[in-house]
C-alpha cells in the first residue's frame, strides 16, 4: 500500500492482567478449547496466529502490520498484530468493555458484526460515532445480550480488506442444545497485494478488470460445432442484447485474490487436530470482503447447528455457501484416523481457502478439484422461466426487461409511491405476495437491469451449486431452534430494490446512491417486513445493523433470525424485523465495493 | 483563442490529469476519478518515412455520471506533426451504456485551424460494439460528421483481435485543408493484441484508409496517397 505507513510500536495492552490468553502455543489450532495445550500440536504455523482474548475488559490496539500472504511483504491494517484479528470470546450476560486504540495514520472503527448493542456502540462512523482518530482510544461497553458465533471489523475506509477482521464467540448461559469435544473458528477471507483503493478505482473504469473468465472465439466454435448457429444465437441473444455476462459472477476475482482461513493462504492450509472419535465443531465466518465461498468436507457429513450465531434446527448437508459476513456453525465426527479437507471455493471458482482436519499433523487430505465455472442463468436474471426450471443451464432465449430497449414500455404510474407498498398480505414466515414495483428512480444511466419476474428461491443452492449431487444448504433449510420470538404480523411492508450498473460500476438501492438518499424510518416497537428485490445479477448480501433480519424461509413458527441476507441475483426474499432498537443505523450490502452505493441509513424512533 | 494558446491549455489539462490520476478511489459512491487511455500509438509502414499515428488517445476526470472529456488523435511524420485534431468535451451519462459529449473540436494541423462545435454519443451498443458518432459544426457553415465503431474478438482471456471502422463526411469543400464535400474518408483496421496487463498491450495489425470524392482529388491534386494499406505496430495502453 501506498499510503502514509507510520511505523508504532504495539504497546502492551491496558488489561494484560485480565487478559487470558489460549491458543498462542497451539500452532495451527486458533481455538483450542477442552484441550491439553502442552500436547502436540507443535507443528510451525506461516503466519502469526491470532490470539484468542478472554473476560470481560479488552484492549485493542489497531496498527500497521507488515504481512506475507503471497510472497510480497505487504502492510496490513491489524489488530494487536495479527491478520485475522484476536478471537474474542465473550459470556452471554456478561457487560464487555473493550478500549480500542487507533495506532493508524488515518481515523478507525470497529464494529461488532450481529451484536446487539445500542446505536452510540455500533461502530458505524458517521452514524454511531465519529470513528477514532488518530492516536485516540474509544471505549466500547455494553451487555452481551445474545450468544453464538460473529465477528467484528473495521468500518472505516477499506481497512477490512486489509486485515481487520476477527471472530466473536459467545458462550451461552445455558447448556447448548448439542454436544462436541473440540472447538475451532474458521475464518474466511479474501487478502489482495493490491491497494483497496487501487481496486476500487479499477472497478470503476474497467469493471471487468477481473474478470478473466469471458467468453472467447473457441467458446464461440465449441458451441456452433455441438449446438449449431441458430441454437447458439439464440443463447447468446440476451446477453449481447444487454451487454452482459454470464461469466460475470465475481467483481473481483483469483487475480488479484489469495483466499485465506485463519490467515493461511491455501498453499499451507490452517490446520484443525482432531483425535478419532471426537467430534468437531467448525464456527465458519466469512470475513471477506468481496468472495463467497462453497464449503464441504468431501467425505464428511456436515451438521450444520446455528445461521449467523443464532441455533437452528440441525440439518446435514454435503456443502453449503457462505455469503460474505455469514456465519455457519457445523458440526463433523471423523469416524477414521484419517486426515480431510476443508475446501471452500470461491463463488467464481478463481481460488479457494483450505484446511485439513486431521488426526495428526503429518498427515494431509488431497484437495479437491475446483467446480467447473458457473454461469448465470434465466433465473439469475430474474426473469420468467420458460419451460420449467432451468437451473444450471444457459439462456436460451426470453428477454428481461433491460434498459435500452424496455424504457419506454415501463409502467411509470407507480412512481409516487413511497417505500410502502401493502401490509400484512402474506403469512409472516412466509414472505411477500406485494406486487413487484419498479419505481422511477429506477430508471435512468444508473441502472443496468430490472428483475421482471423475481422469485423468492429460498430453495435454489445458487448459481454453480445446482444439479451438483450434492446435499448443499439452502435458506429453506434454516428453520430457528426455539419458537419465533415475535409472532406479531408485520404492520408494513418496505420495498427494497438492489440496483445497478455493472459496467459504470454503480450500486445503489431503489436507483439512488447513499450519498443521495433519506433514511429509513421504523418505528420503535413495530414490526415491519422487509422485501429485498435484487435488480441486478449479482448476490448481495444484506446487513441490517442493531436488529435481527428475521428470515422469513417458510415456516411461520420457527422464523430463524440472521443478521447478513443474501439476496440472489433476479431474486427476492422477505424479513420481519423487529425495530426494538432505538437509534441511527446501517443497512447495506457488505460487499465492500458496493457498500459505498449501496447503503441506507436506518432510523428508529 | 490563438493555436498557440490552445496547445498551452492542452499541454496543461493532460499534466493536469496526469497528476490527478495518481489520485485513488477513497470509500465514497461516486469519488472523482481519471482515466487516460492510448487506443492506438503505432508506426505505419509506408514507402517513404514511416509515420506515428495516434488515435482514440482520450483522458478523462470527472464522477460517474458527468466528465470532462479530452480526445486526441493526429499524425507525426518527417520530424512534423503533420496532422492534429482535439476535441475538449463535456460528458454526461444519458443512458445505461451511452454518454452524451458536447464541445470543441479542433483541427490544428494541417493549418489552417478549423473550430468546430462536437455533439456526440458514445458508448457500447447491443452485441458490444463500442461506439462514437458524432456531428461537428464548424464556421462558415461547415458541417461534419464522424462514425467510429470497434468490436473486440477474444482469442484468449488476454490475446484479443479488435477490427475497428472510421468513416467520415463533411458537408462542405474546404480546400485549404483538402477536404472535400460528402463522404470523405474510411479507415477499416484489424489489431491483434497481447494483454500483457490489462493496461498495457502491444499489437501489429494492418489498416487500409482510403479517401473519396473531393477529398480524394485534392490529395491527388496534392501529390498524396488517397488508398493506403499499411501494417502497423504500436501499443495500446491506460491507466
Amino acid at each position: 500500500m501506498n499510503q502514509k505507513y507510520t511505523p508504532m510500536i504495539l504497546g502492551a495492552a491496558p488489561f494484560s492482567r485480565r487478559r487470558f490468553v489460549t491458543g498462542v502455543a497451539a500452532g495451527g489450532a486458533l481455538l483450542s478449547l477442552g484441550i491439553n495445550p502442552k500436547r502436540g500440536l507443535a507443528f510451525k504455523a506461516a503466519h502469526a496466529e491470532p490470539q484468542t482474548l478472554q473476560g470481560n475488559r479488552f484492549g485493542l490496539h489497531i496498527g500497521y502490520q507488515e504481512v506475507n500472504f503471497t510472497g510480497h511483504r505487504r502492510i496490513a491494517t491489524a489488530v494487536n498484530g495479527t491478520v485475522p484479528s484476536p478471537v474474542l470470546r465473550w459470556r452471554e450476560g456478561d457487560r464487555v468493555t473493550l478500549r480500542v486504540t487507533n495506532q493508524l495514520a488515518v481515523d478507525s472503527s470497529i464494529h461488532w458484526h450481529g451484536i446487539l448493542v445500542p446505536s452510540d456502540m455500533d461502530g458505524v462512523p458517521g452514524l454511531s460515532f465519529n470513528g477514532i482518530a488518530p492516536g485516540k482510544t474509544f471505549e466500547y461497553q455494553f451487555d452481551v445480550k445474545q450468544s453464538g458465533t460473529f465477528w467484528y471489523h473495521s468500518h472505516s475506509d477499506f481497512q477490512e480488506q486489509t486485515g481487520m477482521y476477527g471472530a466473536i464467540v459467545i458462550d451461552p448461559r445455558q447448556p447448548e442444545p448439542f454436544t462436541y469435544d473440540r472447538d475451532y473458528v474458521v475464518m474466511l477471507s479474501d487478502w489482495s497485494d493490491e491497494d483497496p483503493k487501487k481496486i476500487y478505482a479499477k472497478l470503476k473504469k474497467f469493471s471487468h478488470y477481473y474478470n478473466f473468465r469471458e467468453r472467447t472465439v473457441g467458446d464461440l466454435w465449441r458451441d456452433l460445432e455441438s449446438q449449431g448457429l441458430k441454437q447458439t444465437w439464440n443463447q447468446r441473444a440476451m446477453w449481447n442484447d444487454m451487454r452482459m455476462s454470464y461469466r460475470d459472477i465475481s467483481d473481483v476475482t483469483g487475480h488479484t485474490y489469495t483466499f485465506l482461513m485463519n490467515g493461511q493462504p491455501p498453499a499451507d492450509g490452517w490446520i484443525g487436530q482432531f483425535k478419532r472419535g471426537e467430534k468437531v465443531r467448525l464456527r465458519f465466518i466469512n470475513g471477506a470482503a468481496m468472495s463467497f465461498f462453497d464449503v464441504r468436507i468431501p467425505e464428511l457429513k456436515m451438521t450444520v447447528v446455528a445461521a449467523d450465531g443464532q441455533n437452528i434446527e440441525p440439518v446435514t448437508v454435503d456443502e453449503f455457501r457462505i455469503g460474505v459476513a455469514e456465519t455457519y456453525d457445523v458440526i463433523v465426527a471423523p469416524k477414521d484416523d484419517t486426515a480431510y479437507s476443508i475446501f471452500a471455493q470461491a463463488i467464481d471458482r478463481t481460488g479457494y481457502a483450505r484446511g485439513t482436519l486431521t488426526p495428526d499433523p503429518s498427515l494431509r487430505a488431497a484437495v479437491p478439484e475446483m467446480d467447473p465455472v458457473p454461469m448465470l442463468t434465466h433465473a439469475d436474471m430474474g426473469m420468467a422461466m420458460d419451460h420449467g426450471a432451468d437451473f444450471g443451464q444457459p439462456i436460451t432465449t426470453g428477454r428481461p426487461n433491460f434498459v435500452s430497449q424496455a424504457n419506454g414500455a415501463m409502467d411509470h404510474s407507480m412512481h409516487d409511491m413511497d417505500d410502502t407498498v401493502g401490509s400484512a398480505a402474506g403469512r409472516a414466515g412466509h414472505g411477500s405476495t406485494e406486487p413487484i414495483i419498479h419505481r422511477a428512480t429506477e430508471f435512468g444511466p444508473q441502472i443496468d437491469m430490472r428483475a421482471e419476474n423475481p422469485r423468492s428461491r429460498l430453495d435454489d443452492p445458487g448459481v454453480g451449486l445446482r444439479d451438483k449431487g450434492r446435499r448443499v444448504l439452502t435458506y429453506a433449510d434454516l428453520r430457528n431452534l426455539y419458537p419465533t420470538p415475535d409472532t406479531r404480523d408485520h404492520e408494513r411492508e418496505i420495498q427494497l430494490h438492489l440496483t445497478g450498473n455493472m459496467t459504470r460500476y454503480m450500486w445503489s438501492v431503489n436507483g439512488i446512491k447513499f450519498s443521495d438518499s433519506e433514511p429509513l424510518e421504523f418505528e420503535y416497537g413495530e414490526r415491519v417486513r422487509v422485501t429485498l428485490v435484487n435488480d441486478t445479477m449479482m448476490n448481495h448480501p444484506m446487513h441490517l445493523h442493531g436488529m435481527w433480519s428475521d428470515l422469513e424461509s417458510g415456516d411461520g413458527a420457527h422464523i430463524p433470525r440472521k443478521h447478513t441476507v443474501i439476496v440472489q441475483p433476479g431474486s427476492k426474499i422477505s424479513c420481519l424485523v423487529t425495530a426494538d432498537a432505538r437509534g441511527t443505523w446501517a443497512y447495506h450490502c457488505h460487499l465492500l465495493y458496493h457498500m459505498p452505493g449501496m447503503f441506507r441509513k436506518v432510523i428508529v424512533s | 483563442m490563438k493555436p498557440i494558446k490552445k496547445h498551452v491549455c492542452i499541454v496543461m489539462l493532460f499534466a493536469s490529469v496526469g497528476v490527478c490520476t495518481a489520485a485513488l478511489a477513497e470509500m465514497e459512491d461516486d469519488p472523482v476519478l481519471t482515466k487516460a487511455m492510448i487506443g492506438q500509438l503505432e508506426m505505419r509502414a509506408a514507402s517513404g518515412d514511416n509515420p506515428l499515428v495516434w488515435d482514440d488517445v482520450q483522458a478523462w476526470v470527472g464522477k460517474d455520471l458527468n466528465k470532462l472529456w479530452l480526445k486526441t488523435a493526429g499524425e507525426h511524420i518527417d520530424s512534423r506533426i503533420e496532422k492534429l485534431e482535439i476535441q475538449l468535451l463535456y460528458s454526461r451519462a444519458v443512458a445505461t451504456y451511452w454518454d452524451l459529449q458536447a464541445g470543441w473540436r479542433g483541427d490544428l494541423r494541417p493549418e489552417p485551424t478549423r473550430d468546430w462545435f462536437a455533439l456526440g454519443f458514445k458508448g457500447l451498443a447491443p452485441y458490444f460494439f463500442e461506439i462514437d458518432a458524432a456531428v461537428f459544426i464548424g464556421e462558415s457553415g461547415h458541417t461534419a460528421a464522424r462514425l467510429e465503431g470497434e468490436y473486440e474478438f477474444l482469442f484468449t482471456q488476454r490475446l484479443i483481435l479488435a477490427p475497428n471502422i472510421e468513416i467520415n463526411w463533411y458537408g462542405k469543400d474546404d480546400v485549404e485543408v483538402g477536404i472535400g464535400s460528402g463522404l470523405s474518408d474510411i479507415a477499416i483496421g484489424l489489431r491483434l493484441r497481447y494483454e500483457i496487463r490489462r493496461e498495457f498491450a502491444p499489437y501489429i495489425g494492418l489498416n487500409w484508409s482510403k479517401k473519396f470524392g473531393n477529398t480524394e482529388n485534392f490529395a491527388r491534386a496534392a501529390g498524396q496517397e488517397t488508398d493506403d494499406f499499411q501494417w502497423v505496430i504500436g501499443l495500446r495502453a491506460w491507466f
